[in-house]
């Protein structure tokens, strides 16, 4: 460090105190890495094993010989569908209830009861969100084990995710703004939707595909409510069963005797990019708008 | 919306007006009459009431939970808290600079126009007007008429402030009031807002919160001096700043407090 040559120590004490200092750092340090190697030996690990894997025909392809063999294209497809109807279910009620909370909701009982229940949702296990898509959406509602189900299960699971970060975003907006627009003679909601939206969306873009992130990664919510163990071919309806990759790797992992090692990794490599790339797509839109954004 | 203002005319008036935030009075049974057509300043030390009396004449306040206000506040005699009135068409007519420049985010040419699109102006040509003849105003046409385009970020603190007023001037409003609109300032960027003022007054009924005695002495037609939400008094500007009435006036534009 060519700066650190101008921190000269004064006399005993100050030298003392700039070795604890140096110290706390090389310990602050150490703690990141800490956070990022682990990281690294997964997706080493899995990249490693999975990449001989990878073929057009494993992507592309239906399983065979009792999923031993063949490809994992049903599961692929699956995870995209009940992505995308996670998305559809989950946005516009996220959004509106963030939009609703941040801009028009007073501080009251009942706005604090929906705060409460909205950082709890956040805290549930997510098997628990299973077993009540089980019972709402599969049994009561008599969608049966379906996309429906599943993705209306995914949905609620995400929905705190989407409220809070879409919330964040757009309290992050300065107040004076909101005023501007009303001394010109806006009203509150053109002030929302000319001003204060388009600044946010940035902030919740990121937070809706980190939300969606979640939901597609997950085994447990889908298990009850539309994963299919074994199923080579396409759904065809929203009622219908699908694969899924993540349910797909825990049973090809643990549920299937004399599986292939490969196929294993090939399959956690294909959710890790898939999972991986929306992950780096957020953060381009992030910082992208951040560039773009002018306060 | 054109309303002819004869000189001496009463445009806003105050009647017994008292106001509440949070369980604390912040305006004090205020009585006062502002005239068409000239420049008042409403003077005073922080806390002394004058910004909040400010807002209350577009209804910014509104903004706001927890409050209450008392008393009437009418324009040309229509009460501006009363049924039947729309805020919006409110604020139009009654137009604000604050105390920090406070640029949309946007273009210049969008700044100018947020309020005259929202209020329905589509014609291309009016729009185009709008935007010549407001800049003017507030004197900055000679320095943006080449780059409208550009970001209003890309200003100098001074150009974005003479923005703000240009972009209030769009709706062609009646009132125009200014909360310390050169506190960020350089004397020579105030010295030009001040100008575009004394210039303004003609067409517009202005009050300015000033952000120094010594401004409030060079733009006032009247002034009214508060104190703690009292108004103390109210007078021809030229007099109240040399033989006010009351001592506590005299005490604050000798520069005793405040």
């Amino acid at each position: 460090m060519p700066g650190s040559a101008r921190i000269q120590p004064a006399n005993a004490g100050s030298a003392r105190r700039y070795a604890v200092q140096r110290f706390g750092f090389a310990l602050l340090v150490l703690a990141s890495l800490l956070v990022v190697i682990p990281i690294l030996f997964v997706i080493g690990a899995i990249v490693v094993r999975g990449l001989p894997a990878i073929s057009l025909e494993f992507i592309f392809g239906m399983p065979s010989d009792g999923m031993k063999a063949g490809g994992i294209w049903p599961a692929i497809v699956g995870t995209l569908l009940l992505t995308a109807g996670t998305a559809i279910v989950a946005i516009p009620i996220g959004v509106g209830g963030a939009i609703y909370l941040a801009e028009y909701a007073h501080d009251t009982m009942l706005t604090r009861a929906i705060r409460l229940a909205i950082v709890n949702l956040a805290g549930i296990p997510s098997v628990v969100y299973g077993l009540f898509g089980l019972g709402l959406f599969v049994l009561f509602l008599n969608f049966g084990t379906s996309i429906l189900a599943g993705a209306l299960t995914l949905a609620i699971m995400t929905l705190p995710v989407i409220i809070s970060t879409a919330e964040e975003a757009l309290r992050a907006v300065p107040v004076e703004f909101r005023t501007v627009s009303a001394s010109l003679g806006g009203t509150r909601w053109q002030g929302i939707s000319n001003i204060v939206l388009p600044q946010a969306l940035p902030g919740i873009i990121t937070g809706v595909i980190l939300g969606l992130l979640r939901a597609g990664g997950e085994t447990a919510p889908i298990l009850f409510t539309v994963a299919a163990f074994y199923l080579p071919s396409l759904p065809r309806s929203p009622l219908d069963q699908t694969m899924a990759l993540p349910y797909h790797l825990y049973v090809i992992s643990t549920q299937v005797p004399g599986m292939p090692e490969k196929i294993q990794y090939g399959t956690a490599l294909v959710l890790l990019v898939l999972v991986l790339s929306l992950n780096l797509l957020a953060s381009w839109i992030r910082n992208y708008y951040r560039r773009k954004r002018q306060w | 919306m054109v309303t002819m203002n004869t000189p001496n005319h009463v445009k806003i008036r105050f009647d017994r007006v008292s106001y509440w935030y949070e369980q604390q009075q912040v305006l004090k049974d205020i009585t006062l009459d502002v005239a068409a057509n000239a420049v008042t300043v409403f003077l005073g030390p922080a806390g002394s009431g004058k910004s909040t009396l400010l807002r209350l004449i577009n209804r910014l306040n509104d903004l706001l939970d927890n409050t209450k206000l008392s008393g009437q506040i009418t324009i040309d005699g229509e009460d501006i808290y009363g049924r039947g009135i729309s805020v919006p068409q409110l604020r139009r007519r009654v137009g604000m600079v604050f105390a920090l420049p406070l640029p949309l985010p946007g273009t210049i040419r969008e700044n100018i126009l947020y309020g005259p699109r929202l209020a329905g102006l589509r014609d291309r040509a009016r729009l185009e007007e709008t935007v010549v003849r407001c800049l003017q105003q507030a004197a900055l046409w000679d320095e943006v008429k080449d780059r409208l385009d550009q970001p209003s970020t890309s200003l100098s603190g001074g150009q974005q402030q003479r923005l703000c007023i240009a972009r209030s001037l769009a709706l062609e409003p009646e009132v125009l009031l200014l909360d310390e609109p050169t506190s960020g300032l350089d004397p020579i960027s105030t010295g030009k807002v001040e100008e575009s003022l004394l210039e303004l007054k003609k067409d517009y009924t202005i009050i300015i919160v000033p952000h120094s005695v010594q401004q409030a002495a060079r733009v006032a037609d009247h002034a009214a001096f508060f104190l703690l939400g009292d108004l103390v008094e109210h007078q021809e500007g030229r007099d109240l700043f040399t033989s006010p009435r009351d001592k506590r006036t005299e005490d604050y534009i000798t520069g005793r407090f405040g």
